[in-house]
């Protein structure tokens, strides 16, 4: 009896799981817009970034790749939108973002194929060779990029000709809230098919996978261009709310920090993703505004508690928290 | 013509002959156990017949197809599926995900990127109708690391079950299961389906003359006996080669 209660238990709580995710993202960017109405610079770069952890936590998290050159991906959809603007005259926001999928999923069938070839630490050092290779590219051809100086001279069309994105960047912090919004149901779809399941195998078990007739390299690739389009959508929308694309968005350090904000959060788990580059983010954000000498010691601090006491990162540790009571209650 | 034809396969690691001029060749419903005494070349054997190391010579073919230049996974999705002597599964996922990821796989829709698999009612039930058979229905909903080792043992034999395989390689699969539990993957073993064919390769020599029709000896890489499991206890090679230490041993397990 107990047996099939729990068969039909999980199918009903996982679209439940979904709907709350998105009333949490909406409370939360409510909340967040009435308490920060002049920081909303600062959010929307927190949603772009965002992207870009949620496109790491598809290979790390569900396919266990070890990468530090993340940005690459972020930085070839912030181009790729940027480009399009300021040397092409597309400056319609919705073509500029699916631009930038586009460049961001090239860049990751690029840099997987190269990177996958690896396993273990080679292929971390192969990920950071590719972060370095795009960073130089775009600093080389500055003619497109702007080079050191950064892409400036990107203009954006009112949002479907209705919102200017204005001064405050109040369009572009909703804008960006709708595309977390689309992404984040289309990755609960993702991660739940049965790709997504397969991924998660090839996580815990390569030899498995392949033992069941399935192409680990292949699952992985797939994943690496999809993640490419998400880490894509993050740096379009930079792009656009910014109006400039600098070379810091291709750069290692920002593909270390958004890995550390993944660790953070939880990896395997698109909350622990989300959770993950808020904290850090408003930490960062709050702690250097409170001391602007020390504020790095600080986060580092707070890294290393985490790491030492929270190892599934803080939304993992509240999951599981969660669960043990739940348990623990029956 | 038979299912699985194995011919003269060979294999040296630095001059030493593991695996030297070995055949083999199952029909449908064969039930074959391979045995020999440790470092006799079983689990080399067991490499290069899945393709995941490359033999120097012979042949490997499966319904009539030639395999031996084939991947290991191009293998298993023509129908030659193998189990792992260590169990080899996802730690964080459940039984009944084990074995829909299997069903999925085979049907070619382990791909799809909507859906779930747990809405599939073909699917759904396919798992049902396999975990029931292994009486692993209660632990559906665990995760594999929560369940115990023999029961891990059951998973290994569903999952196989769940690919169809034409040919099915098993890997020592009472390994590790204590004393008590053997009974349990023995009446697994059973509900294999009687028109296919099986390939065991296994210590437990209780386990070998139940299960078995046809027992082969492999000793220093050859083998040195093809037979019946009433003939194998009478001759004298194997016996020096491998029943005798084991005699001497003082064990079987």
């Amino acid at each position: 009896m107990a047996a099939l209660m729990d068969s039909t238990l999980p199918t009903r709580r996982r679209p439940l799981g979904t709907l709350i995710g998105i009333a949490v993202i909406v409370a939360a960017s409510v909340i967040g817009y009435f308490l920060f109405p002049n920081n909303l610079a600062l959010l929307t770069r927190i949603i772009a970034t965002m992207l870009l952890v949620l496109s790491i936590d598809l290979v790390t998290g569900y396919c266990g790749v070890a990468t530090l050159g993340h940005a690459a991906l972020f930085g070839a959809g912030a181009y790729g939108a940027g480009i399009v603007s300021a040397h092409f005259g597309i400056t319609e926001p919705l073509t500029m973002t699916l631009i930038g999928a586009a460049a961001g999923a090239l860049a990751g069938l690029v840099s997987g194929l190269v990177i996958l070839r690896a396993h273990g630490l080679p292929q971390l050092v192969l990920s950071i060779a590719v972060v370095h290779l795009f960073h130089e590219v775009a600093n080389k051809a500055s003619g497109w990029t702007g080079g050191s100086d950064g892409l400036s001279g990107i203009t954006t069309d009112a949002l479907l000709g209705l919102f200017e994105f204005d001064l405050w960047g109040r369009t572009a912090y909703v804008y960006g809230i709708i595309l977390l919004l689309i992404v984040f149901v289309l990755l609960r779809v993702l991660v739940q098919s049965p790709f997504g399941m397969l991924a998660r195998g090839v996580r815990e078990d390569p030899v498995r996978v392949a033992a069941m007739g399935a192409s680990v390299h292949s699952v992985m690739l797939r994943m690496y261009v999809i993640s490419g389009a998400v880490a894509g959508i993050g740096g379009a929308l930079n792009a656009i709310s910014t109006q400039v694309v600098g070379l810091d968005s291709l750069s290692f350090t920002m593909s270390a920090e958004a890995l550390v904000m993944l660790v953070l959060g939880g990896t395997g788990s698109l909350y622990g993703a989300m959770v993950g580059t808020v904290s850090f983010m408003w930490f960062e954000d709050v702690v250097s505004a409170a001391n602007p000498f020390h504020w790095l010691t600080i986060v580092g601090a707070l890294l290393i508690v985490v790491v030492l006491f929270a190892p599934k990162g803080l939304y993992g540790a509240a999951a599981a928290f969660l669960s043990r009571r739940r348990g623990g209650g029956k | 013509m038979s299912l699985f034809e194995v011919k003269n396969l060979r294999k040296n690691f630095g001059g030493l002959a593991v695996t030297d001029n070995v055949s083999l060749s199952l029909a449908p419903g064969d039930r074959l156990a391979l045995i020999g005494p440790n470092g006799a070349g079983k689990t080399t054997f067991v490499n290069l017949v899945t393709g995941h190391i490359k033999p120097d010579g012979g042949s490997i073919a499966l319904a009539g197809e030639d395999v031996t230049g084939l991947k290991a996974r191009q293998r298993v999705s023509r129908g030659l599926v193998r189990s792992f002597q260590v169990t080899r599964l996802f730690a964080d996922m459940t039984p009944q995900e084990h074995v829909a990821l299997a069903i999925l796989q085979r049907d070619g829709k382990s791909t799809r990127m909507f859906g779930r698999h747990d809405a599939m009612r073909p699917v759904v039930e396919e798992v049902g109708e396999i975990l029931n058979l292994l009486g692993l229905n209660e632990l559906a909903h665990l995760k594999v690391r929560e369940i115990a080792y023999g029961q891990q043992r059951l998973l290994e034999i569903a999952l196989a079950m769940a690919l169809r395989p034409k040919v099915l390689l098993l890997d020592e699969p009472a390994a590790g299961v204590p004393q008590a539990e053997t009974a349990r993957i023995e009446r697994a073993l059973d509900m294999l389906p009687p028109d296919l064919a099986v390939l065991m390769i296994e210590h437990d020599m209780d386990l070998v003359f139940r299960f078995a029709k046809r027992v082969m000896v492999l000793a220093a890489g050859t083998v040195i006996f093809d037979g019946s499991p009433q003939d194998v206890k009478q001759d004298v090679a194997v016996r020096e080669a491998y029943l005798g230490s084991y005699a001497n041993a003082g064990s079987v397990a």
